[in-house]
């Protein structure tokens, strides 16, 4: 039987092949509220909350979902945290309050359409489009749970801590005893015993036992089905009436899933992405953007960060990281050309490809196709090597276009940093990746805990 | 719908793994037969026999003749219902199980999609072969844990990758995707996370003279069937390697793992190492699911100290690796 599976599995594959090679999209961030609602629907217990995106929709939404609240708790949606010690650019101080519920609609107003700066979100800071109406909880104590993918056993773990809260960074490394850690069986899944341990790592007092022990089940089954790679908690919280209840929760989905979770990655917000990253996707490409003058092209994740790091060590900064992959089509070529020529900042263009799957030849026909429909303003440097490399560098020369040829990456990346310094040196550039490289240094992300794991 | 399925067949396959017995206390047979070859030194030789599962797609095809045209031993070929068939002069098989018993085959390359390509490694796992070697990139976390879970409770097979170039031993056997053309038979083990930067540092060893033995792209996945410390025992124990090339990234521990036992190695071959992601910034994924970044943990800088910590020569920049290897080699009086 499985034999019969398999071939009707397999036969797909023929039928599919082509639409495989797109999988290559952005890591997944959702907002609070729609995590709140997909854990709603996995049974577990999350506050009362409603979205509004229009300060209109306010007073509907209150009278519906809270007639007899005095008090809520109004939370700007954007896709960073940090947000309750943000500070809009409008003045308005903190991402979060909580008021009676005649001024929701006030602060509502002042928070929708507007940007917020947080630590995490850079100084441009991210729009405001939604705001979360939540009920004002009274929290009898605050716990953390978390479930991840553990490469030690292989598996997925779930690690819980009677005390939760923005200092659990600090407990881990102080009392690292505190924090449990159950590994569940992939292929057992998560036994009544492992979920009662889980909840006497947590250690909840008010809230029922057995309760306790269903949700931290069904949290697991939402971490299985919904192919998460993370699912953070904290505050996990007991209320007074005893429910355990997930008052904030990030979830991270796992991109190589996109295909099998097309509802999950559905809920993409594009307008908490840089526009150039938004565009990247589409076009199936992988690319993040720097603050730097040198745009890379590179295929293969490894040297695409090499290259940025030689880029650094002959003095000039990189734009962005783009790795075209190793199924890239000239069309995709053309797209990460008009992209990289987009940014304003771009003094030059580093093309480092080293083929193995990526064929020179396809490269260089993208490289003069895309110099057809694009202006190409800057000087573009071209280090190819590889499959195909005579035919590629072939194109490059018939084409007649005025390229700066590179034989190797040392080669490369010198003519890459002339190329964009004689363009004249951006002080503001210089400095945004001084920036970049502090961040580096300083930033601390609240997941870490989890990542003691990784 | 189909990922139910695909659940079912990868728990079912996985519990019929882990009731098989140890192989290894199989009972003992004379032969009086060909004596059969000695192990490969590092996973692959020049007698490893090939068949690659999902040979009839667009890439299959690709690297197939590719590998055969570089002297590969390719014997055969995967595509349920497509068994019976000839492909590039190979003949086709339904399973894994029958291009076996035909082919006699030990090792299998696979290149299918990635809502599949898990069901394969299991299929090639179920069937015994030696080594499989998965080049697909995409495989979702879920799936390779339910992989790496079901590989842990075996001995028998050995999985390299998933979402890596391959495995290459110059002149001998060439597995994946690596273009053949530019490795040259010679002195340096080489074992890489990445791909393409791993062909920098080959074409770099090869400029300088030194050659490659054998050369193991282990992959970006977080959850792979081989990592770095696993290659670094057999680059160690290999007499045709006299000095080791490791290119690292951020995320993850591997490099970490790796320096601790070259430590305790006490090794005198040559080591050189290249940890790609110093300039990236944090709480990123910069491509690969395994190198992400989060505060302070798996960092470049770590990477780095740890391995100069173990004695090995760590370069800052990726055009210096081979010419680093000959200096080594010359202060080892290993070179003239």
């Amino acid at each position: 039987m499985a034999r019969g599976l398999m071939n009707k599995l397999g036969s797909r594959t023929i039928s599919i092949a082509g639409k495989w090679q797109q999988q290559q999209l952005r890591r997944l961030n959702i907002h609070e509220y729609q995590g709140a609602e997909l854990m709603g629907k996995h049974g577990i217990n999350v506050p009362k909350g409603v979205t509004v995106s229009a300060v209109g929709e306010v007073k509907k939404a209150i009278q519906e979902v809270f007639p007899n609240e005095k008090e809520l708790v109004v939370k700007s949606q954007i896709l960073a945290g940090g947000r309750g010690l943000g500070t809009f650019q409008s003045g308005l101080k903190g991402g979060v309050h909580i008021v009676k519920a005649d001024e929701v609609e006030a602060i509502a107003g002042k928070m929708l359409g507007q940007i917020l700066v947080t630590k995490q979100t850079g100084p441009q800071g991210k729009v405001v489009s939604k705001v979360y109406l939540c009920e004002k909880l009274s929290l009898a104590n605050e716990m953390y749970f978390a479930i991840t993918l553990d490469r030690t056993t292989a598996g997925p773990i779930i690690i819980a801590c009677k005390k939760g809260g923005t200092s659990i960074e600090d407990l881990a490394e102080k009392f690292p005893d505190m924090i449990i850690k159950v590994p569940i069986d992939v292929f057992k899944g998560i036994t009544d015993e492992d979920a009662a341990k889980v909840v006497d790592g947590l250690a909840p007092k008010l809230a029922d036992r057995n309760d306790s022990i269903e949700q931290v089940k069904k949290l697991y089954k939402l971490f299985c089905e919904c192919d998460c790679t993370m699912l953070e908690i904290n505050p996990i919280a007991e209320t007074s009436d005893g429910q355990l209840v997930a008052a904030d929760a990030k979830l991270n989905f796992d991109d190589n899933a996109a295909f099998r979770q097309k509802e999950i990655f559905a809920l993409r917000d594009s307008s908490q992405e840089d526009p150039r990253e938004v565009a990247a996707a589409k076009a199936d490409l992988n690319y993040i953007g720097l603050h730097g003058e040198i745009g890379c092209m590179v295929n293969g994740a490894g040297l695409a960060m090499a290259t940025m790091d030689i880029i650094k060590l002959h003095g000039g900064t990189p734009a962005n990281f783009l790795d075209v992959g190793g199924n890239a089509s000239e069309g995709q070529v053309v797209e990460a050309f008009k992209i990289l020529t987009s940014d304003d900042k771009v003094k030059a263009i580093l093309v480092n490809i080293f083929g193995g799957i990526m064929k020179c030849d396809v490269i260089a026909s993208g490289i003069v196709n895309a110099a057809k429909h694009v202006q190409l303003k800057v000087p573009v440097v071209v280090r190819l090597e590889g499959t195909n490399v005579d035919q590629g560098k072939r194109i490059l020369k018939e084409s007649g276009m005025a390229l700066i040829t590179a034989e190797d990456l040392d080669d490369a990346a010198e003519k890459a940093v002339k190329a964009s310094s004689t363009a004249g040196v951006n002080n503001q550039s210089v400095a945004n990746c001084r920036r970049d490289f502090s961040e580096f240094q300083t930033n601390k992300l609240k997941a870490r805990l989890v990542d003691i794991q990784r | 719908m189909a990922r139910s399925q695909a659940t079912k067949i990868l728990g079912s396959i996985a519990s019929k793994l882990c009731k098989q017995k140890n192989p290894c206390l199989s009972s003992q047979s004379r032969h009086f037969a060909a004596a059969p070859s000695p192990p490969p030194a590092v996973f692959v030789d020049k007698n490893t026999r090939v068949i690659c599962q999902g040979i009839t797609g667009k890439n299959g095809t690709f690297h197939t003749e590719q590998a055969i045209e570089y002297g590969t031993n390719m014997v055969g070929g995967v595509t349920p219902k497509k068994g019976g068939t000839e492909h590039l002069g190979l003949p086709v098989f339904n399973t894994v199980a029958e291009a076996k018993a035909e082919t006699k085959a030990n090792a299998s390359v696979i290149y299918v999609p990635p809502p599949f390509a898990a069901a394969a490694i299991m299929e090639a796992m179920e069937a015994e072969l030696d080594l499989v070697v998965c080049i697909t990139e995409g495989i979702p976390q879920h799936d390779m844990v339910r992989v790496k879970a079901a590989l842990n409770s075996q001995t028998k097979t050995r999985l390299i990758g998933p979402n890596c170039p391959g495995i290459i031993k110059p002149g001998e056997c060439k597995i994946g995707i690596m273009p053949g053309y530019i490795h040259k038979p010679g002195r340096v083990g080489i074992v890489s996370r990445s791909g393409t930067l791993t062909y920098e540092a080959v074409f770099q060893t090869t400029v300088v003279g030194l050659g490659q033995s054998t050369c193991v792209g282990i992959g970006g996945d977080p959850f792979n069937g081989t990592n770095f410390v696993d290659c670094m025992k057999k680059f160690l124990e290999d007499p045709q390697t006299e000095g080791i090339i490791l290119i690292g990234e951020i995320g993850g521990t591997a490099e970490e793992d790796a320096a601790a036992l070259i430590k305790e190695s006490r090794t005198q071959k040559p080591i050189v190492a290249f940890i790609a992601g110093l300039t990236a910034p944090p709480g990123r994924r910069m491509g690969h699911a395994g190198a992400i970044v989060s505060g302070g943990k798996g960092t470049a800088q770590d990477k780095i100290k740890t391995l100069r910590d173990a004695g090995v020569t760590v370069v800052e920049s990726p055009a210096k690796i081979g010419a680093a290897m000959l200096n080594v080699f010359k202060e080892r009086g290993l070179v003239n």
